[in-house]
């Protein structure tokens, strides 16, 4: 996206002077950012730099030390509940129910987000057949390709419509095509303006992004495009940018 | 180099799926031997038989000369295993859990801490933290320090690397190459294909079947086509392009550049060029490159059963 379109976009998520503390570690210290309306934002980090604890705060999963956080125009503090309805959730290693079919997945998600039962029909429904799953919907999921449970995953945490997606680590163990393919569904979803906040641990994936921050030691060391970032640290690949940063 | 572990037409099935398809592959003592693939392609199962947690449905396996169904106690001895689900004591601490390991082995920290202190001393400030606290590079260590302890001749890596960030697997690696050279035989296996280079041999492994087992530099050599890294405005614009050009055999997305390969015969980067330049992808720069792990495993997976070995 250029960067005049990229102005003109609203946002989304806006998090402002955010600091979480646990006893005396500070694990969040003063982070800032925001993300537009349909972005691919790459959120990467050193293990233990104080990521997933963000990302808690932003799906109103525990409440920040202090800051002014809004999440799809909602506040972290005062409307959690409206937070979680507005957000979908997908990590590799905790997506799907391997003993339940297709079709039970969906269902047990569509309920999960508060759907009615004639609207979890209809979207079970438009859901398999966009994915060409018809033939699979009584599937045991410990069946189906692991390319199919990817796709699956990621509608299912989209079944409710949320504005924003929440991507952890979506892609860790699985195999370049398929790793590919998921994001093609990544650019797809974006290009209908829903948002995708998305952690990896693939440098290559963070050049997909529209823009990456870099988390270290609790703060935010950068934040860009990747492009940007290159030429800011004068590296070839985000890998050496991360490199650089991560390990001073 | 003398044989560490023989696998010789290993067959694991759970239910009618194969989990292992009639596997073979030699491990030379001393040698880092690298399994990459996917979650799903049989590297647990294969870790849990060699580690004898596991019985094979048919072949054979040795460790050390020893039998993985005869010989288990034998081999319980003188293998160290890291699983890939983290499996220390949460509620010990660091301290505790290597004294935990070394003595169930009949030995001590003192004893053998040589060969754990490179390992350990990044963790040792935190050694009265209890495991369950420690960030997953910090636990990371922990289970390789306890794997170690009791100064094993195998040593059995499950997915050391998975979930843990650029950095931190950089260091791991570095701990492991140490390791090889203390002389013992390490069998480690990771979904990512840029750690290949740092094995001295690979398997790469789909579906339960070997897809080649040689030298990372063999494998790329053994690569069949041409390849051309393509960069152009938009990489998404810039792939199907390429999907549509008949010299092209597949397209995969680098980051912002396109790997290219073509068919055979058809290597005509200014005909491609020009092509692109009259399209939506636009004006690209093209070059001739060599293929990485991650291109040579995408082309043998492109053909089911197309093994070498």
């Amino acid at each position: 996206m250029t960067a005049e379109t990229q102005r003109r976009r609203e946002d989304i998520i806006v998090v402002r002077d955010l600091v979480k503390k646990f006893g005396s570690f500070v694990a969040n210290d003063h982070l800032n950012f925001e993300v537009k309306k349909g972005e691919i934002f790459g959120f990467l980090g050193a293990n233990g730099a104080g990521k997933t604890t963000a990302i808690r705060i932003l799906c109103g999963l525990s409440y920040p030390t202090s800051g002014k956080l809004t999440v799809a125009g909602f506040d972290v503090y005062t409307q959690r509940e409206k937070v979680k309805r507005n957000i979908g959730y997908m990590s590799q290693r905790f997506s799907l129910y391997d003993d339940l079919t297709v079709f039970e997945n969906i269902r047990f998600y569509g309920g999960i987000y508060g759907l009615r039962k004639q609207e979890i029909g209809e979207r079970a429904h438009a859901l398999m057949e966009r994915l060409g799953f018809e033939d699979a919907r009584d599937k045991l999921i410990r069946d189906i390709p692991l390319g199919w449970k990817q796709k699956l995953a990621f509608s299912v945490a989209m079944i409710h419509n949320p504005a924003i997606v929440f991507l952890d680590e979506p892609t860790g163990g699985v195999d370049p095509v398929t790793r590919r393919q998921f994001w093609d569904l990544i650019h797809e979803a974006s290009r209908d303006g829903v948002t995708i906040f998305v952690t990896t641990h693939y440098m290559d994936e963070a050049e997909y992004c529209d823009r990456v921050s870099i988390m270290v030691d609790g703060k935010i060391a950068a934040l860009d495009t990747p492009d940007n970032l290159k030429k800011q640290f004068g590296a070839e690949s985000m890998n050496d940018v991360f490199i650089r940063l991560a390990r001073p | 180099m003398r044989p560490s572990i023989e696998v010789d037409r290993l067959t694991k099935r759970f239910g009618a799926t194969p989990a292992l398809d009639d596997i073979s592959f030699t491990a030379g003592k001393g040698e880092l031997f690298g399994f990459i693939g996917p979650d799903g392609a049989g590297k647990t199962t294969l870790f849990r038989i060699l580690t004898t947690l596991l019985l094979p449905d048919s072949g054979t396996c040795r460790v050390e000369g020893y039998d993985v169904v005869k010989d288990y106690r034998q081999i319980r001895n003188i293998c160290g295993y890291m699983p890939g689900k983290f499996s220390l004591y949460q509620d010990l601490t660091v301290e505790e859990n290597l004294r935990f390991f070394a003595t169930i082995f009949g030995t001590t920290i003192r004893e053998n801490y040589d060969l754990v202190k490179d390992i350990y001393r990044h963790i040792e400030p935190f050694k009265h933290r209890k495991a369950g606290q420690l960030s997953g590079g910090m636990k990371q260590k922990l289970a390789l320090s306890c794997a170690m302890i009791h100064k094993p001749e195998v040593l059995f890596l499950d997915e050391p690397t998975t979930g843990v960030d650029a950095v931190s697997r950089q260091e791991f690696w570095e701990m492991l190459r140490r390791l090889k050279e203390a002389g013992i035989t390490i069998l480690v296996s990771t979904p990512y294909m840029d750690e290949a280079g740092l094995c001295d041999r690979v398997a790469l492994i789909q579906s339960g079947r070997l897809m080649t087992v040689s030298a990372p530099a063999e494998v790329i050599t053994g690569y069949p086509l041409a390849l051309a890294a393509v960069k152009a405005a938009d990489i998404g614009i810039l792939l199907h392009a390429l999907r549509g050009y008949p010299g092209i055999h597949s397209a995969h997305a680098f980051g912002q550049t396109a790997h290219a390969s073509f068919r055979e015969g058809s290597v005509d980067l200014e005909a491609l060029a020009t092509f692109l330049e009259k399209g939506p992808a636009g004006r690209a720069e093209i070059a001739r490159i060599e293929p990485t792990i991650e291109d040579c495993f995408m082309e043998l997976m492109d053909k089911p059963g197309g093994m070498v070995k």
